[in-house]
């Protein structure tokens, strides 16, 4: 028994270092590799990334980037674009400068306490500040239209500070041209 | 009488997808239910007997009778079981009996076949103390009459006993949201007969009666945006009155029923204006640099009340009607808003937010300027005045759903008024019945 045991230790242990490849690996040449990456400066043949054609003032367009981004969000009893939309601000500014057949509506929102007419009025003072901003980065008054939810249209069903914070916003709404 | 009928117009505009005209739900289910949760020392101890002949009727008065004293708050309903045989006529009225039921007034009546094929009931009241008829009432119904008769009657109960108009024929409109489905309901002030006058998938707020009782102006953001729209209630018929760039919200009938002052953000932030009730071009009311909203005439139509932050937080300000300076009225406290005057004037109902609670209090408007909180409720909107001021109708939260409730003026008598599975809220209680 025991010289079986010792030869199936001696078959396994030269299995495991023949797939281990017992000998010392040669460190790979990139100069050997078949290269499929772009080569330039060669001669031979080279791929190209073909640009991805977003038509400008698409749809498509607007769900990119910071365009993609279209809600601000406010702190508590306060009707101030904060530093950190400030790019999203201006990055919808931008879009409708260069399209200026273009419209968006500014859709402002409160969390639900309090009256609801008088919640009516706070949205629409956060999406004046948004038009607002819009307006002073030069976008036309006819592209922009400012309008208030109030508390009547919540992003947050909740009843605490974490759903309250969500529905204190102006949303950015592109209606189909 | 008004006749409720269904409420498919034959001349209903072409409107958005979103919103349906709707036939009356079943009127016979209320699905609106109105208890008293809570009463003071009721004034009067009136008995009602049944009346023979009305179980001819679909409903029977006596019991609407009843139920609309209690509710007042002013009456304890003393119990007339076992009283045989019923009297009919004041002189077979046993006075001292009465006296011992513990009744200062007892109410008698009688319901006959009426030449013209229709009834009449005829109504006897009588004081138990002075032992004398205190007055006598005949109406002519036909069946479908039967519960607006029952109210009559106890209005003119209630007006002879204590002097002021009864509230029991009147009608109130609210929002009811199911879901994401809103509905604009019609109701008695009881509940009852609940008909839906629009609904749609978008909110609905800010209803209002116009002083006829004919129509309903409200906002409406089925457009995706706060339109005010007037409603012709029982033909359905609706005209888009504020449709100016920006919001549009928080209509308000002069007492003449030809203008609505209105919130409109013309000028970059919202600030009073006046439309007419057809439709029109505004003319601008408030010139501040703050939020002016929530405008309310008051019953002579020389004054607007309203919502302003210009001070810094809301408070409550008055102007003339026709534009002016603005003053003051609220002081105590950080946030003030919702106003409505009493109809005779002399009293303002607001709500007021203390400790992150807001509850509907009362100001005097005449000479002590006394404030008052009415309400044990914590979460209180839309104030609205009964149309004889004794009664406040607004919405509040319990439990998590949206209520109706009803305090009395001086803030003794409670109702709720629910909704099965759904939320009610921005109540309007109409102006008397015809």
């Amino acid at each position: 028994m025991q010289s079986i045991k010792l030869w199936m230790i001696a078959a396994i242990s030269a299995m495991v270092l023949s797939a281990c490849g017992g000998d010392p690996v040669k460190p790979a040449d990139t100069r050997d590799a078949v290269s499929t990456a772009p080569n330039t400066g060669n001669t031979g043949a080279s791929t190209n990334t073909i640009p991805q054609v977003v038509p400008p003032g698409s749809e498509e367009e607007l769900m990119r980037g910071k365009l993609a981004e279209r809600s601000i969000y406010f702190d508590l009893d306060s009707y101030v674009v904060k530093e950190q939309y400030r790019d999203v601000v201006m990055a919808h500014a931008d879009f409708l400068k260069r399209n200026p057949q273009r419209k968006a509506k500014l859709e402002g929102n409160t969390d639900e306490r309090g009256s609801r007419e008088y919640n009516l009025a706070l949205g629409q003072k956060r999406a004046e500040a948004v038009k607002s901003m819009m307006r002073t980065l030069g976008v036309s008054e006819a592209q922009l239209e400012a309008v208030s939810f109030g508390e009547e249209r919540p992003q947050e069903a909740g009843h605490d500070e974490a759903a309250y914070a969500k529905n204190r916003r102006s949303d950015i709404v592109y209606p189909r041209p | 009488m008004m006749n409720l009928r269904s409420l498919i117009s034959a001349v209903a505009r072409p409107l958005a997808a979103s919103i349906l005209m709707c036939v009356a739900a079943s009127p016979a289910l209320a699905q609106l239910t109105l208890e008293l949760v809570g009463g003071g020392a009721p004034k009067y101890a009136i008995a009602i007997t049944s009346f023979p002949g009305e179980a001819a009727l679909p409903v029977g008065l006596a019991q609407i009778v009843r139920t609309d004293l209690e509710r007042s708050g002013q009456f304890r309903i003393v119990d007339t079981a076992g009283v045989s045989p019923v009297p009919t006529e004041s002189s077979q009225v046993r006075f001292p009996d009465w006296k011992a039921r513990t009744a200062g007034f007892l109410a008698i009546g009688t319901v006959t076949p009426a030449p013209d094929g229709r009834l009449t009931a005829r109504v006897r009241l009588l004081d138990i103390d002075k032992q004398a008829e205190l007055g006598a009432f005949a109406y002519t119904l036909s069946n479908n009459l039967a519960r607006a008769t029952g109210h009559k009657i106890a209005d003119d109960i209630y007006e002879k006993i204590t002097g002021d108009k009864g509230f029991f024929n009147t009608k109130i409109a609210y929002v009811k949201k199911a879901g994401t489905r809103f509905d604009l309901m019609v109701a008695d002030y009881d509940g009852q007969n609940e008909q839906s006058a629009l609904t749609s998938r978008e909110p609905i707020i800010s209803p209002e009666w116009s002083p006829d009782g004919g129509r309903l102006s409200y906002v409406s953001f089925e457009n995706r945006k706060p339109q005010i729209w007037v409603h012709e209630i029982y033909t359905s018929k609706r005209t888009l009155v504020g449709n100016f760039k920006g919001s549009n919200s928080a209509p308000a009938w002069s007492p003449d029923g030809r203008n609505l002052a209105v919130t409109l953000t013309l000028s970059g932030i919202s600030q009073l204006y006046m439309i007419p009730s057809s439709g029109g071009e505004p003319r601008r009311l408030t010139t501040s640099s703050g939020i002016d909203t929530e405008p309310t005439f008051s019953p002579d139509g020389a004054s607007i009340y309203f919502t302003s932050d210009r001070g810094g937080g809301p408070q409550i300000y008055r102007i003339p009607a026709g534009g002016g300076d603005a003053r003051r009225v609220t002081f105590k406290g950080s946030y003030n808003v919702s106003p409505k005057v009493s109809p005779d004037g002399k009293t303002l109902a607001y709500v007021s937010r203390e400790g992150g609670q807001f509850r509907v209090n009362t100001m005097d408007l005449t000479v002590s300027g006394q404030e008052r909180t009415l309400t044990d409720t914590v979460k209180d909107e839309s104030p609205s005045f009964a149309p004889n001021g004794k009664m406040i109708l607004y919405a509040t939260e319990i439990g998590g759903r949206g209520v109706l409730a009803m305090v009395s003026a001086d803030g003794q008598v409670k109702q709720r008024l629910s909704v099965s599975a759904a939320d009610a809220r921005e109540p309007a209680w109409g102006p008397l019945g015809k």
